[in-house]
Order: C-alpha cells, then structure tokens, then sequence
C-alpha cells in the first residue's frame, strides 16, 4: 500500500567542474510508490519555487534502458537495489525519516560536469575506437544460413545487455572499466559478423581505455556486483583472451 | 607483440605469470619442509643437494626476479590504479558482501608477506645458501638445516611471527590464484567460481602445510624421527 514517506537528502552539490562542491541537506516528502528520481523532481519543483538552483542530474528513459541515469545512493551505484538502474528504484527501499546520501559517480575519467551530473564520454570515444562492425553485413540472411551456437548467441546477448552507465567504474577501486569494455568486446568476438575485425577491436578499445585513464582490474568482482544489467566478469576473461590474442597475432 | 607491457592487461599478465610462479614455488617449498617434520636427516640431504646444485642457483635467481618483478608491477599498478580513483572520494561506501576482503586489501597482505619473506631470507637463505655461496664462516651449515629449524622455531615470538605472515599469505593466496588464471583469460560464467573455490584450497593446504611445520617445531614434536 502506498504510504508517506519524509527522508532527509543529503546531495552533492557543485558549481562547475572547477568547483569545490559539499553535501547539502534537503527534506523532501514523497511516497512508497514513487520513484527515486520523481522525488528529485519534486524537490527540484520546491527548490525552484523557492528560487534556489534545482540539483543537476542525468537521466532519459526512467525505464532501465538508456544508461544516461547514475548517482551513488547510500554507498551504492544505483541505489541499494540489486540488478536495477536508478531510475528504477522506488523509495519503498527506504524508511520514514531516513537520511539518504546521493554522489555523483566518483572517476577520474567521469569528472563532474554540476553537482550529479558526470561526463561520460569517455565511454563514448572507446566505443568509437571500435565497438562497432565497419562494413557491410547485408540485408538479413535466411534463417540458419549462418548457424550460430545458441550458447553463443545467449552469451552474446547477455554482453549486449550492457547499458553504458558507468556503474562498474563508479563501483571499483581502481576506476577500472574493464566489465563496461569487456561487454562492448565480447558482443561482438562471440558472432561470426564481429569475429572478422575481432583483434582491431580489441587492440582499439583498450588502447583508448588505458589512454583515458581509467585504472587497471584487479578483480575484485565489485563492478559485477554493482552493475545493473548482471554483465559477468566471465567477459573481463573473454576480454583479456581477446586482447592477449590479437597481440600476439598483430 | 609491440609494447604488450605499456598496457594495462599486458602489465597484469606480468602480476598474473609472475604469481603463479611464486605459489609453485611456495607448494615446493612447503613439501620440501613436510619432509623436516618426519626426518631431520631426509632434509639436510636435501638441503645439501639444493645448496650445490646449479639448476636450483639457477631457479633462485629466476624465483628472485619473479618476485622482483611481481612487487614492482603491483606498485606500479596501485599508483595508477589510486589515479585513476580521482580525487574526491565516496562519503559512503558499503562494499557488496560477493566482493572478497582480500581482494580489496591485496597492496598490505603484499606488504605483510614481503617483511615476512625478509626476517625468513635473512634467517634461512642468508645463513645457509647464501654464506655457503660466499664462503662465509661461522654460519650455520648447509648441511645441517634440521639443527637450526628446530633451534629457530623453538622461540616463541619466532613462531607467533610465522603464523602471522602465513595468514597474511593465505588471504594474497586465496584472491591471487584465481585472479591470475582470470588475467590469462582461461576463466567463463561456470569456472569463474570453480578457481575460487580451488585458489582458497590451494592457499589452505599451503598455509597449513608451512604452519604444521612451524608449530610442530614450536611445540616440540618435530622431527618425527
Ligand atoms: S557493464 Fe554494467 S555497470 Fe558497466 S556500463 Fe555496462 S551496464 Fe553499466
Ligand atoms: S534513465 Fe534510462 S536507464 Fe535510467
């Protein structure tokens, strides 16, 4: 049943990128039924009325599909609801009267663009370096002309289930973005359309990885945890096979 | 090939080979001391063979510059790795209970590990390989390892000693087996938890094979004949 609910934010609030930002305290009052995000929205609506500044944050979809949604909420990326992207946390999750603390992601390569907002797009240049297949696939084939192993295709879907939010790095303690790169690698190397450029791809994506500064894995199995989609660390070992692979081939 | 070990996987290939080759280097040495714990004899005889033979100069020098290389690579990662981090930090931060203590701590059981292989080098290595090699006088005799295991081991802060760098050595174990076999990339979604469970025997059977010895020793009871 849907219930009142009065929690007490205590947000991350920054200017700018240069800026030296610090938790505020908002109390916000919203209901079980409501989302975590609709209730930024409410307190953005007051804070507006008010005539403060409303907090920055990214978010699209609201339903689990886009990855533009982050934030650390309560020590966790995505809230503490496992499996779920923020935009999909309730704040039936949360009691009455309880203090929730929400950051941005906290990277290197993720700097603060305004208080929740993060720039992600160094996701975006290690997919330009080759998280894509560059030629011509042609119009779908037949049914079964090319035979594709349906553990295969299962393993290659789960990669692709990946969103992009960020969330394995934000997790890590080596703002490490291996599981986010070993997804992006690994929906390709285990089809026969992505095998063909599968060492280029390889090489490419985690040459830019390493060149935007992101840290190294140390398997800690963290981002696994965190991530919203379930993406395995099984492709961070795909990843590496790849990698080492087309070295010693190149 | 070109420049494999400026990457990233290609320098945690380094920690990964590295590391495989120091715990089988630590199996054969914890069988080697199960032999001191049945006969003090059986041991100095293969202390004896070990101490003139070139083969295991030569292993220990490759052992020296695994580890060498195996501590210098996991600095060199940590610094980048703490980078990387950024410089603001989370106010609150609640670790997921799959994610291994040890997994998260593997910089200190290193740190612990490397001063217990120190007081073990200059109380083992120093005064049997290395002064036989330098022909230095007055050291323990190489030929006589049993005598001074035992005489070691008797002093109790030694063993408490012991026992404490051992379980430091089994918490770096017990992540970096597995660890290492997943850099290789010969891990999938069925043997991710296959290795862990097997990195966490292998640290157990090592540990307490070094451990059995030393309280052995400690108490009194070793050798066995
Ligand atoms: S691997 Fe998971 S946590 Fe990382 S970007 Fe993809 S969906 Fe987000
Ligand atoms: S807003 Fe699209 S996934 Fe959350």
């Amino acid at each position: 049943m849907e219930k009142n609910i009065t929690v007490t934010l205590r947000v991350w609030r920054q200017e700018n990128p240069k800026a030296k930002g610090e938790f505020k305290e908002y109390k916000v009052s919203s209901t079980t039924d409501t989302s975590f995000l609709e209730t930024l929205d409410i307190l953005n609506e007051d804070l507006v009325a008010k005539g403060e500044e409303p907090i920055t944050f990214d978010h699209d979809c609201r339903e689990g599909i886009c990855g533009m949604c982050s934030l650390y909420i309560n020590g966790h990326p995505h809230g503490p609801a496992t499996k779920a992207t923020t935009c999909q946390l309730y704040m039936r999750r949360f009691k009455d009267g309880d203090v929730i603390s929400v950051e941005p992601w906290r990277s290197a390569a993720f700097p603060v663009i305004k208080d929740l907002m993060v720039n992600r797009n160094a996701f975006d240049q290690i997919q330009q370096a080759g998280g894509y297949v560059s030629f011509n696939c042609g119009g779908a084939q037949d049914a079964n002309a090319l035979p594709i192993a349906k553990t295969d295709a299962d393993l290659a879907m789960d990669a692709a289930t990946c969103i992009g939010c960020g969330a394995c790095v934000a997790a890590c303690k080596n703002g490490s973005a291996m599981l986010f790169v070993s997804a992006k690698v690994s929906q390709f190397a285990l089809l026969p359309q992505g095998r063909v450029e599968a060492n280029r791809r390889a090489l490419a994506m985690v040459a830019k990885m390493d060149e935007l500064g992101f840290g190294n894995c140390t398997n800690t199995r963290a981002c696994e945890a965190e991530c919203p989609k379930g993406i395995s660390i099984a492709n961070i070992a795909r990843l590496n096979r790849e990698y080492l692979k087309a070295k010693f081939n190149s | 090939m070109s420049n494999l070990f400026s990457s990233s996987i290609g320098k945690k290939l380094i920690m990964s080979v590295t590391g495989l080759f120091l715990v089988l280097f630590l199996l054969f040495h914890m069988s080697m001391n199960l032999v001191a714990a049945f006969s003090g004899e059986a041991y100095n005889a293969v202390c004896e063979f070990l101490g003139t033979n070139w083969y295991a100069l030569a292993g220990t020098a490759v052992l020296a510059l695994g580890f060498i290389f195996h501590i210098i690579y996991a600095f060199v990662l940590s610094v980048k790795n703490r980078k990387a981090r950024g410089a603001d930090r989370y106010s609150v931060t609640v670790k997921p209970k799959s994610v291994e203590w040890a997994s998260q701590n593997m910089l200190v059981l290193g740190l612990i590990v490397i001063l217990g292989v120190v007081l073990h080098l200059s109380q083992f290595w120093y005064k049997m390989m290395f002064a036989e090699l330098a022909g230095i006088e007055n050291s323990i005799s190489a030929t006589d390892g049993a005598a001074w295991i035992k005489f070691y081991f008797s002093q109790p802060v030694v063993a408490v000693l012991y026992i404490v760098w051992l379980a430091a050595l089994w918490f770096h174990v017990t992540h970096g087996f597995w660890s290492a076999i997943q850099t290789i990339g010969w891990n999938n979604n069925i043997w991710v938890e296959r290795w862990e469970c097997i990195s966490r025997i292998f640290a157990t059977v090592v540990c307490v094979g070094f451990a059995v010895v030393v309280l052995g020793f400690a108490i009194g009871i070793f050798p066995l004949c």
